[in-house]
């Protein structure tokens, strides 16, 4: 089996993150050991949007062109983001609960933006789960692909707004930190690892669909 | 007994080469043919074939895939003033069953233009013989006269092209009558027709053309004054087997 | 396979095993599709968001609850009356009788949305009185703004809604597609209506009560235009 160099290099990468991530870098002086899972949470939060990016564009592209492959490449992204998005919610409490001393937390608007993108994939997979002709599918998931991505800025401005209003009584909010540059680095690595990884996966998802549509179209014709 | 073949005229109807597929499944596959004002193409062939999909696309609901068609000189897809020209008999009655026949063909008339319908509905609707029973809810009529009530709603805005898709079933003897006097009467004034039918008598008795469609391509066509309508089944089967 | 030979045939199941075939069988088919199970959470874990987002946190008295009932029910009920805007073409086709007449797929899309409009204002017609006299809201003071508020978020709720009821009602499991599909697009008109209420009726400044109207006119100048050009990609062609 030929070994491709991309998932040999993302593997490589997030390996050498999370080393560095753990060993490496210097904790961070209020919230400790926790603080590290923020070197998984930024990231896949970055892919979980990148993807969902993608999905948006494939969308538009693809009511344009009618294209096939771009479907594909919508549906691969979008299955590949949903994980990420997945990663995002459960490391969010994860460092939530020790840093804040709560789960969830409302007025992180990474936090609830990344929520309602997790309701967007999860619709736009059921959507397609729910329509057998390949070509309606196509079309109402990409007309869901561009309105999602136009849903996203206003949950921004509801979740923004809404905690400018409504101060919490929650002491210790963190500001944003400042990172010091060792962090910073960390966090840049990471960030270039998860994007690698995504790209790896969405490479051979894309694969998995190209072969799949081949072999259904093959049943189609005998 | 067929319709007097009058000199065709320019085409009200032109088709030339036109395919219709469906991601990677062909339904309609170079399909090519004309038809002048008067004139009746009768569509035969087995369930599959492409007949309703051919249909659909000179209606106006979908769009070609390749080729070329044209309704009254306009190609397509022609929007809103190709699709004003044709009226369409569906497999499906089209109606709403909440509403009455004389509501329902009311509002078809109201789609394609007609400001003041209330006569040209009523005439419609007599045309069928359903004025009696024009304002009851259609939910409340049988299948042939509902049938009755959605060839009433194709024809209210006196189109140029009828595409009728299986129009004789569910009706009658007297609809069925009521059905071919119309449509003789529509092709003496000058209306084209297409129509899809399984009954191959019937289908000849109007039609001035004759094809028979599978997989989606046109396997025979012939001028219906140059069949016997007799040996056409014979002549049916054999197109279908030669293609097979 | 044993063929009947004429003596007795095997035992019925008993009658809890008979239920229990039957759930197993209802299992394994919702197992399956996974659409309802899927739909049913969704619905309650955005519920649980938007209601969140509909009330202050500071909230005590009824007076403070109110605009958070009210725009939360508003969302809920406006999807029970959605899906019937396409579900009545389904029956006979009727909609191709629209679509091959000569009108337009965007006046399609518009004439569904008006109609679903007046269904969503007659129901708040009604809600909102009740919502005055079951919550004993001072409501005079604050009759326009709130009028205006229900209309601009009765647009977005419509727009939106209008369109995924178009696209629902060609899936399989179409009314539960719906909740899915919609109330993710529905937080931000939530949101913005309850949180524009709630302030109105306590008197705060009218820069809060303003940030929250602007927030419900772009979104409705948004998703108005952006569902009425998307219409036409959910028409076959």
């Amino acid at each position: 089996m030929k070994i491709s160099w991309l998932p040999v290099a993302a593997g490589a990468a997030v390996v050498a993150t999370v080393i560095r991530a753990a060993f490496f870098t210097p904790l961070e002086a209020k919230q400790g050991a926790a603080q590290k899972i923020f070197y998984l949470h930024v990231p896949a939060a970055w892919v979980a949007f990148l993807a969902f990016f993608f999905v948006a564009v494939a969308s538009g592209v693809y009511l344009w062109l009618r294209d096939p492959r771009l479907d594909r490449f919508a549906e691969s992204s979008a299955e590949v983001g949903v994980v990420f998005t997945t990663v995002v919610l459960i490391t969010g409490p994860l460092w939530a609960k020790p840093i804040w001393g709560t789960y969830w937390a409302w007025w992180d608007v990474r936090l609830v933006s990344t929520l309602f993108l997790w309701f967007i994939y999860l619709a736009y997979l059921v959507l397609r789960g729910a329509i057998e002709s390949p070509e309606l599918r196509a079309r109402y998931s990409a007309v869901l692909g561009i309105l999602g991505a136009l849903l996203i800025p206003f949950i921004h401005l509801s979740v923004y707004l809404f905690s400018t209003m409504h101060p919490l009584p929650i002491v210790g909010k963190p500001s944003k930190p400042s990172l010091p540059s060792e962090m910073l680095l960390t966090l840049m690595i990471s960030l270039f690892s998860f994007t690698l990884l995504y790209f790896a996966f969405l490479r051979s998802r894309y694969a998995y669909a190209v072969e799949r549509d081949a072999r259904a179209s093959r049943l189609e014709h005998a | 007994m067929s319709t007097t073949i009058s000199q065709s005229g320019p085409p009200v109807v032109e088709v030339a080469e036109l395919t219709r597929a469906f991601g990677s499944r062909t339904a309609v596959s170079g399909v090519t043919f004309s038809l002048a004002a008067g004139e009746c193409l009768a569509l035969f062939g087995p369930n599959g074939a492409g007949k309703t999909t051919l249909l659909r696309v000179l209606a106006g609901l979908l769009k070609p895939t390749s080729g070329k068609a044209r309704i009254s000189g306009i190609s397509l897809p022609g929007g809103s003033r190709a699709r004003a020209r044709v009226g369409l008999i569906s497999h499906h009655t089209l109606l709403y069953d909440a509403l009455s026949p004389r509501e329902n063909v009311s509002f078809a008339a109201r789609l394609y233009g007609i400001q003041q319908p209330g006569e040209r509905v009523d005439d419609a609707l007599r045309r069928m013989s359903m004025l009696e029973r024009a304002d009851a809810p259609v939910r409340f009529l049988s299948r042939g006269m509902q049938q009755r009530v959605s060839i009433a709603r194709a024809m209210v805005h006196s189109p140029q092209i009828v595409l009728a898709d299986e129009p004789y079933s569910g009706l009658d003897d007297s609809g069925a009558r009521a059905l071919t006097s119309l449509l003789r009467e529509l092709l003496s004034a000058g209306t084209s027709i297409i129509i899809v039918t399984h009954n191959l008598l019937e289908g000849l008795s109007l039609a001035t053309h004759a094809a028979v469609m599978q997989r989606g391509k046109f396997v025979r066509y012939d001028r219906a004054d140059r069949i016997d309508p007799g040996s056409y089944a014979a002549l049916y089967r054999e197109a279908l087997a030669a293609s097979a | 396979m044993p063929l009947f030979t004429g003596r007795r045939s095997p035992p019925v199941p008993d009658i809890l095993s008979a239920a229990w075939l039957i759930a197993r069988k209802d299992l394994a088919i919702e197992f399956r599709t996974r659409t309802a199970f899927l739909s049913a959470v969704v619905f309650a874990l955005l519920g649980l968001v938007i209601f969140y987002f509909a009330w202050d946190p500071t909230a005590v008295t009824t007076t403070d609850l109110a605009p958070g009932v009210l725009w939360v029910i508003f969302t809920f009920s406006g999807l029970l009356g959605l899906h019937r805007s396409f579900g009545v073409e389904m029956a006979d086709h009727a909609i191709d009788g629209i679509l091959a007449s000569p009108v337009s797929r965007e006046a399609v899309f518009l004439g569904k949305a008006i109609a679903n409009l007046v269904f969503v204002i007659a129901v708040q017609l009604i809600a909102i009185p009740a919502l005055v006299i079951f919550y004993n809201l001072p409501l005079a003071t604050v009759a326009g703004p709130l009028l205006a508020i229900a209309l601009l978020a009765a647009i977005g709720l419509v727009a939106v809604g209008t369109l995924f009821s178009a696209m629902a009602v060609n899936t399989r499991l179409a009314e539960l597609l719906l909740p899915m599909l919609a109330l993710p697009f529905f937080v931000p008109i939530v949101v913005g209506a309850a949180q524009a209420t709630a302030k109105l009726l306590s008197g705060r400044p009218v820069v809060e009560v303003a940030a929250w109207i602007k927030l419900l006119m772009a979104f409705d100048i948004i998703f108005v235009a952006a569902c009425t050009l998307a219409y036409p990609f959910t028409v076959e062609d």
